[in-house]
């Protein structure tokens, strides 16, 4: 049943596809995950009790970032103002509130200024205003400046540089002040809808399954959890997002998302290299100069000299030998670039993805019973390089919409409301202006001029013209339909790591603090489990290989015979969703594992 | 029945790096991810069963430290604990926290609420200590079942099989007794959320070691704490001679 509903809510031009994908037998068994796997008719599952708890909030949020935690901070204000009770519920995977947030980030305080006017006196942990900006252009073994001047999009002046966990942890203690109900450790995992077909509420994730798919000793079910209306901020590429965007049909009007994997590593460098307040971004090398990416560099003012480092490859990538995160680490290695880490100590490591279609791929925000916001909508401003005041501020006014007909005692309480004002106020506010401006820099790279045209455009037009130009360009399809074979391509010699400035992967993955139970079915769940050797290896040689960062992916030799069979170490997995967005033929889905499990990122 | 209290500490959690502070005083706890010990959440499993069993009337868990250790608290709750005490120990008195002054609160507790049973976990995962179980027994005067990997009531004895370094011990105790809980005893069941939100109406009672006459005297000071030296590389040699010349000259022969 469940396998069925999930055919169905598949893009309908691929359905009859995936339906014959799925039912045809495949020779590798890899994935016993029961939403690929439905347990209805497994004799394993026949007499275990099925059901669930249930518990009714006015208003559950997916997700406890930014902007899952603005929009709940909003509605209480807004419910305290009215001298309303509002019972608020938000569910968050990560064990700790921040524990998966991970973000460059230099960030512009206007949504926050907005929410919390008295963050300073609050102890908000922004300590770090920006002293200097700087941008480059990379070469092999030069470095260009590019002056930055005020009208810039990267023009840094007023903002600060954030650990975005810890400004998460503390929107946390807000919110739990104000008697907001925050879980911690507990994924939404399935989402619920009313005989009308609206979003009911969200369903937590079971526990106590075990690897190969049947139920422990220890099994329980999530939990239910309904509201009036449920707002998804689930981040970059949300898996619940994704199947909302299927069945509501919320990317009929837009073009596909378009991303990029961000990776990043905080240093404690010597002090004499330290200069707090410094950003520094770059482009150019190690990349060519038809992928899209770049550096940042923050100094962080804290008790000890910190920075943050991390490294930005579009996902629209072409070549499947690329490797993004050995391109962070051969960048760290650059003439202009090494001295800051000489004699520095690593103390993290994390990767996610991010969104980079700005306006062109924002979807339709509402449903019936819901809607979406932040990162997993998609607000993040690229030349900019900013997403978290954009997502906080599209939770501020999902959150104001949302109380309007949550707060009507007239409302229906059998059907999921729609926040149908809060696409409107969107559209209104600074989000939309931001992103409209900057709407036509990114897809400006596209042209065979690459990282050059950009530039060029970037300067002629966006300074010039503040994207008022009347054309929008297009990027041009989904990230997974631009990778080229393999035999097309090729291989890139990457530098060995050092061990002082440039580390391997699994030594990074092992400061991510990322951890899963072991014992329960794989959370990237594969439609197909011959499609990796049959397509991926045989065409793309294995890109997931290479774009994972933390080397959940692995082809091995079979243990008989001639051949190769993926082995997916998903213990490693640390959420950044890259998988799911840039495998060629979308066969991996990944779906949330048990809560509490993924990285156990600090401050990142 | 047995009134059961169960010791339970926030440790930094298993999968973390640890990190030393650049100080050498200590390692880096400030915003790392902690949860409950490993051997404790096997502990409040145990005593948990035993109500179920109704071998137990009351469980009450207890946990000593600072602020955060209530989320740890809510945990057991959530588990099946009835009630929970919050010893709050803070800043000096926190870095000096040893076994010995949580074996004294343990044993003043113990006698407070009446308890008939006191379990904690073998060991906390961030020290290994393995004392807690042991001193709390000798305060106490109780008899002592520690690395119980199975625990049978009986009338007034309890029998427990221990895990020791030559095979498994079994031995019998009688009740009041303080036992320690090792890994295979049982497979501690998960806090489900339905479960963590009935946690919070459960009570909590927040007390400090000066109420229960405890005081977290220092009777030992940390002089420095280092990383684990580097491995060195290990060479392979080609041949035997070479390897026994290669023993004589590092003095190893």
């Amino acid at each position: 049943m469940a396998a069925a509903v999930r055919l169905l809510l598949a893009d309908p031009a691929s359905q009859m596809l995936r339906l014959a994908k799925r039912f045809s037998s495949t020779t590798a068994k890899i994935t016993t995950h029961y939403t690929v796997v439905p347990r209805d008719n497994d004799p394993r599952w026949k007499d275990v009790n099925m059901e669930r708890f249930e518990d009714q909030a006015d208003v559950v949020i997916v997700g406890g970032g930014p902007a899952g935690l603005s929009a709940a901070i909003r509605l209480k204000q807004l419910a305290d103002t009215n001298g309303k009770e509002m019972r608020i519920c938000v569910v968050e995977k990560a064990s700790e509130m921040g524990g998966h947030t991970l973000s460059g980030a230099c960030i512009e305080t206007r949504a926050l200024d907005e929410l919390i006017p008295d963050w300073k006196d609050k102890g908000c942990p922004l300590t770090t205003p920006v002293k200097e900006d700087k941008f480059a252009l990379l070469t092999e073994s030069g470095r260009i400046p590019i002056p930055i001047l005020p009208g810039m999009p990267m023009y840094n002046h007023g903002n600060y540089v954030v650990r975005l966990g810890h400004l998460v942890k503390w929107l946390g203690e807000q919110a739990e002040g104000m008697g907001i109900e925050l879980y911690p450790g507990y994924a939404a995992s399935e989402v619920l809808y009313h005989e009308d077909g609206s979003v009911k509420g969200i369903a937590t994730n079971d526990v106590g399954i075990a690897k190969d798919g049947s139920p422990k000793e220890v099994f329980e079910r999530g939990m239910e959890l309904h509201a009036k209306c449920t707002i998804f901020a689930e981040g970059c590429h949300g898996h619940l997002t994704k199947q909302l965007a299927n069945k509501f049909n919320l990317r009929d009007k837009a073009e596909p998302q378009s991303y990029g994997i961000g990776l990043k590593e905080v240093w404690e460098i010597d002090p004499a290299k330290h200069s707090p307040g410094r950003v520094e971004h770059t482009v150019g090398w190690p990349l060519d100069k038809n992928t899209y990416g770049g550096s940042f560099l923050y100094h962080l003012n804290e008790d000890t000299p910190l920075v943050a480092v991390g490294f930005v490859v579009a996902l629209d990538y072409t070549n499947p030998y690329l490797s993004p995160f050995r391109e962070f680490q051969r960048f760290k290695t650059h003439p202009s670039v090494r001295s800051t880490f000489e004699g520095g100590k690593r103390i993290a490591y994390g990767a996610r993805a991010l969104n980079e279609g700005g306006y062109q791929a924002i979807p339709k925000l509402t449903f019936p019973g819901g809607c979406l916001i932040g990162c997993t909508a998609g607000f993040l401003n690229v030349p900019k390089i900013k997403g978290t005041h954009t997502a906080m501020k599209s939770g501020m006014l999902a959150a104001e919409s949302a109380y309007e007909i949550v707060a009507d005692e007239n409302t229906p309480t059998d059907k999921g409301l729609e926040p149908v004002k809060y696409e409107e106020a969107l559209r209104n506010s600074y989000v939309f202006q931001e992103l409209y401006s900057a709407r036509n820099v990114r897809p400006s790279f596209h042209t065979k001029l690459g990282l050059y045209g950009g530039l060029m455009y970037t300067g002629l037009f966006y300074l010039i013209a503040r994207g008022k130009e009347p054309w929008t360009l297009s990027h041009g399809g989904a990230d997974h339909t631009k990778l080229k074979p393999a035999k097309d391509c090729k291989p890139i010699e990457y530098p060995k790591a050092d061990g002082k400035i440039s580390f391997d992967l699994l030594e990074s993955v092992a400061l991510t603090g990322t951890n899963h139970e072991g014992d329960q079915p794989a959370h990237l769940t594969l439609l197909n489990d011959d499609q990796p050797v049959n397509h991926n290896l045989a065409i793309y040689d294995g890109p997931e290989g290479r774009f994972c960062p933390a080397g959940v992916y692995e082809y091995v030799p079979l243990e008989e015979g001639d051949g190769m069979r993926l082995q997916i170490n998903a213990q490693n997995c640390i959420h950044c969703k890259t998988c799911d967005i840039k495998d060629p033929g979308q066969n991996i889905n990944w779906v949330v594992p048990e809560g509490g499990g993924g990285p156990a990122y600090n401050g990142m | 029945m047995a009134r059961v209290l169960v010791g339970v500490k926030r440790v930094i959690d298993y999968a973390v790096k640890i990190r030393v502070k650049p100080d050498k005083s200590g390692v880096v706890t400030e915003g790392v991810k902690h949860s409950m010990n490993p051997f404790d959440e096997i502990a409040v499993e145990e005593a948990v069963r035993m109500k179920e069993k109704k071998l137990a009337a009351e469980v009450i868990a207890v946990s000593c430290g600072p602020t955060q250790a209530q989320e740890t608290l809510r945990t057991a709750l959530a588990m099946g604990v009835d009630k929970a005490i919050h010893v709050e120990v803070t800043g000096k008195d926190l870095d000096t926290l040893q076994p010995i002054h949580v074996s004294k609160i343990l044993a003043k507790l113990a006698q407070d609420e009446k308890a008939d049973l006191v379990i904690v976990g073998k060991q906390a995962i961030d020290d290994d200590c393995n004392q807690t179980a042991q001193m709390t027994a000798a305060l106490l005067d109780w008899p002592q079942g520690t690395f119980a990997s199975k625990i049978e009531k009986g009338d007034g004895i309890l029998t427990i099989v221990r895990e020791i370094d030559g095979g498994l011990e079994t031995v019998k105790v009688k009740t009041p007794a303080v036992l320690s809980a090792d890994l295979r005893l049982n497979e501690p069941r998960y806090a489900t959320l339905p479960n963590i939100m009935k946690a919070k109406k459960k009570p909590l009672k927040k007390l400090t070691p000066k109420d229960l006459g405890v005081e977290i005297k220092a009777h030992q000071e940390v002089v420095s704490v280092e990383d684990p030296p580097v491995r060195q590389a290990g060479s392979i040699v080609p041949d035997v001679d070479t390897l026994a010349a290669k023993l004589k000259e590092g003095g190893f022969a």
